[in-house]
């Protein structure tokens, strides 16, 4: 009796989890003109930047500052055992730049701004700002929706790029400043390991997917919202929920081609 | 309205996210290697190649001149085929040699290079003869023990 | 008062018919408003006023019937017929719908930043003049938060005229309001009526203001129009679904109980089903 009820339930949610997925995807297509429309109006995107990338500068930037060094002192404590303590650099460059930079980048994006920007699209719907726009004769979707799914493809590449170059600095900080290490060892040994074409091309590759599939979801959930004070807080956690186990999905199948690719 | 002030923001940001791929382009990467006036291949077989691999720096007295772009076994021979990218600023004679040399005791493995005196220069397509492989430290070890003290075997 | 019949009616809904969700909310509605007019359209809670008002503005798509403004089929207008149609309509939420990261001045500037190229300067002047019509130019720099109830209502009015439509729809502008805000808002909708000549449509079901303010009422229920005709007429009929409504009543025609089997059996019997 129960594990038939646990089976439908699994079910259920399977297929209103595909249902989802079949109208993220018609919305993507009704969004695609809009997006071309809304290329042109680089003042509201401009403002959408602000609102979405500006304001998530600081947590990247402390975030990305603590990983990098973090890293370099964990790395160091692993790396000293084998008296490779010279590869430090290396191992914070690519581990930041083909990983951490462009993952944690997405992941603390779609908290802070991609919840934001779900619950902004909601509200406006729940107070039917949206439906106002129609009756004026304003489509939201160029107007309201596409600015913002612009903004943040836009944002998450430049904040992953300054994620993994602050993290390399703080690692900097500590490998030099208090683990000792010799500074143009740490620069060397980076240099010689990280390659432009694989590892930084290949992390800005993951950041600019990771940037698209936040702010589609994001802009998706809060167009979807039921216009309700609990449907905006319910689709507010969706988006999270979704975006971060989106961005560890799609981060395993790049990296798995992107190495064998080699 | 603040309009002007989130644009000046905006488009600091924008050049912080530049500079910081421009960093990790020029400073963590290696882009000003290959980029600086465009290189040549030359190949050269090993008969074993050790650890070596792709992106492994080609080296002229200590020196990076290029790197490792490819590797492959050939199929009548079956010796390693190691193709080096040659920065075009440096020319070497056809007879020079190549060796695979490790940094430090287990650090990574590189391509050094030894100037022959020939009058010709290696072109692009071109082949280094001369060639000696990776010193397999097990190789060594195992030799060592089984061998009488003193009496080392030299040929690899 | 006989009604004009030398124009043609702005707005003619003919034979209409929709459902939501399968439950039928208009079956045969017809209904006319004249240009120059103040209309009313009334009746309880849940009988599809605002649905009404979404039909004619094209955002729901009637399934048998037609709805026709300014002559044209709203149903079958391709989306950039309908948004040029749209244009010359405005309408009042009953939220206001003003948009919350503008302000009052953006707020009322922004059909005319979105349809129009005028230079600033114009929009400027425009924007205040219809701020001043609404009473609210001094507060063109507060934000919709800051704003009471009748306040936002204004601003959400002078933004629904700042493209001077030929046509303005009321989606219950008394409901919420207390009497000094309320009493504002009857005379505007009147008043901004005549002055610039638009048609309206209130949809209320606050009888004393719509008779108040109305040349022509109709009164909707259970799908289609109960009964119409001008304030004094609809005070004076004695038709019980109009007495009932008009005066209050809290039964009548429409029933203060719910349909329910009777109360006897549902007692004796005490199974919840």
């Amino acid at each position: 009796m129960n594990w038939d009820l646990g089976i439908s339930g699994l079910g259920r949610r399977v297929i209103s989890g595909v249902g989802r997925l079949g109208r993220a995807t018609l919305f993507l297509v009704r969004l695609a003109p809009a997006l071309g429309m809304a290329a042109g109006r680089v003042r509201l995107i401009i403002q959408q930047i602000y609102m979405t990338g500006v304001l998530t500068l600081v947590i990247v930037l402390v975030s990305g500052a603590f990983v990098g060094m973090i890293l370099a002192l964990q790395g160091y404590n692993t790396l000293v055992r084998y008296d490779a303590q010279s590869s430090l650099g290396l191992l914070v460059a690519l581990s930041l730049t083909r990983e951490l930079g462009p993952v944690l980048t997405a992941l603390l994006f779609a908290g802070r701004a991609g919840s934001a920007l779900t619950a902004e699209i909601g509200l406006m719907k729940a107070t039917e700002q949206l439906d106002g726009m129609e009756m004026m004769a304003v489509d939201p979707l160029p107007r309201v929706v596409a600015p913002r799914f612009w903004a943040g493809w836009i944002a998450v590449p430049l904040l992953a790029m300054i994620f993994s170059a602050v993290g390399i600095i703080g690692a900097y900080v500590v490998a030099v400043g208090d683990l000792g290490l010799d500074g143009g060892v740490f620069w060397s040994q980076m240099q010689s390991g990280v390659s432009v074409s694989n590892d930084i091309i290949g992390g800005l590759l993951k950041s600019i997917v990771f940037g698209f599939v936040v702010s589609w979801i994001a802009v998706f959930e809060g167009y979807d919202a039921k216009p309700t004070s609990e449907g905006v807080s319910r689709a507010t956690t969706r988006t999270v929920v979704s975006s971060s186990l989106a961005i560890l999905a799609l981060d395993f199948i790049m990296t798995a081609f992107m190495l064998r690719g080699l | 309205m603040q309009a002007k002030g989130s644009e000046f923001a905006v488009g600091l940001f924008v050049v912080a996210g530049l500079l910081a791929l421009a960093m990790l382009a020029l400073k963590v990467g290696n882009i000003h290697v290959l980029s600086a006036g465009g290189t040549y291949a030359v190949t050269a077989d090993f008969n074993d190649i050790g650890s070596l691999k792709p992106k492994a720096p080609v080296t002229v007295a200590g020196v990076r001149v290029g790197e490792v772009s490819r590797i492959t076994v050939d199929p009548v021979t079956y010796r390693a085929v190691v193709t080096l990218d040659i920065l075009k600023k440096y020319r070497f004679p056809r007879d020079s040699s190549a060796s695979i040399q490790t940094a430090g005791l287990l650090g990574e493995q590189f391509v050094s290079l030894s100037p022959g005196g020939s009058r010709q220069d290696l072109k692009n397509g071109g082949k280094i003869q001369i060639t000696q492989s990776a010193i397999i430290l097990e190789k060594i070890i195992s030799q060592l023990l089984y061998s009488k003290a003193g009496h080392s075997s030299g040929h690899s | 008062m006989d009604r004009p019949k030398s124009t043609e009616p702005l707005v003619a809904v003919r034979d209409l018919a929709f459902a939501r969700d399968g439950r039928p909310i208009f079956r045969d509605l017809n209904l006319t408003v004249e240009r120059g007019s103040v209309t009313a359209i009334m009746g309880g809670s849940g009988t599809g006023k605002t649905t009404l008002l979404s039909l004619i503005g094209g955002r729901l798509v009637p399934d048998r019937g037609t709805v026709e403004v300014a002559g044209e089929v709203v149903g079958s207008l391709s989306r950039k017929a309908l948004f040029g149609l749209r244009r010359r309509m405005g309408m009042l939420f009953q939220s206001s719908a003003l948009l919350t990261d503008l302000d009052v001045f953006e707020n009322v500037a922004f059909p005319m930043r979105e349809h129009t190229s005028l230079p600033e300067f114009l929009i400027h002047h425009l924007v205040l003049m219809k701020l001043e019509l609404v009473g609210l130019r001094g507060a063109r720099e507060l934000f919709p938060a800051e704003l009471s109830g009748g306040m936002s209502r204004r601003v959400a009015l002078a933004r629904a005229i700042a493209l001077d439509p030929m046509m303005v729809m009321y989606d219950e502008p008394f409901a919420g309001l207390d009497p000094i805000s309320m009493g504002v808002i009857v005379k505007l909708i009147r008043e901004l009526n005549d002055a610039l000549g638009m048609t309206s449509i209130v949809v209320t079901h606050d009888v004393v203001e719509a008779c108040g303010i109305a040349d022509y009422i109709y009164l909707v229920g259970d799908g289609r129009v109960i009964a119409q005709g001008t304030p004094a007429d609809m005070q004076e009929t004695d038709a019980p679904e109009v007495r009932q409504f008009m005066a209050g009543l809290p039964d009548g025609p429409v029933a203060f109980h719910y349909p329910a089997p009777g109360y006897l059996d549902d007692l004796l019997t005490g199974e919840r089903p």
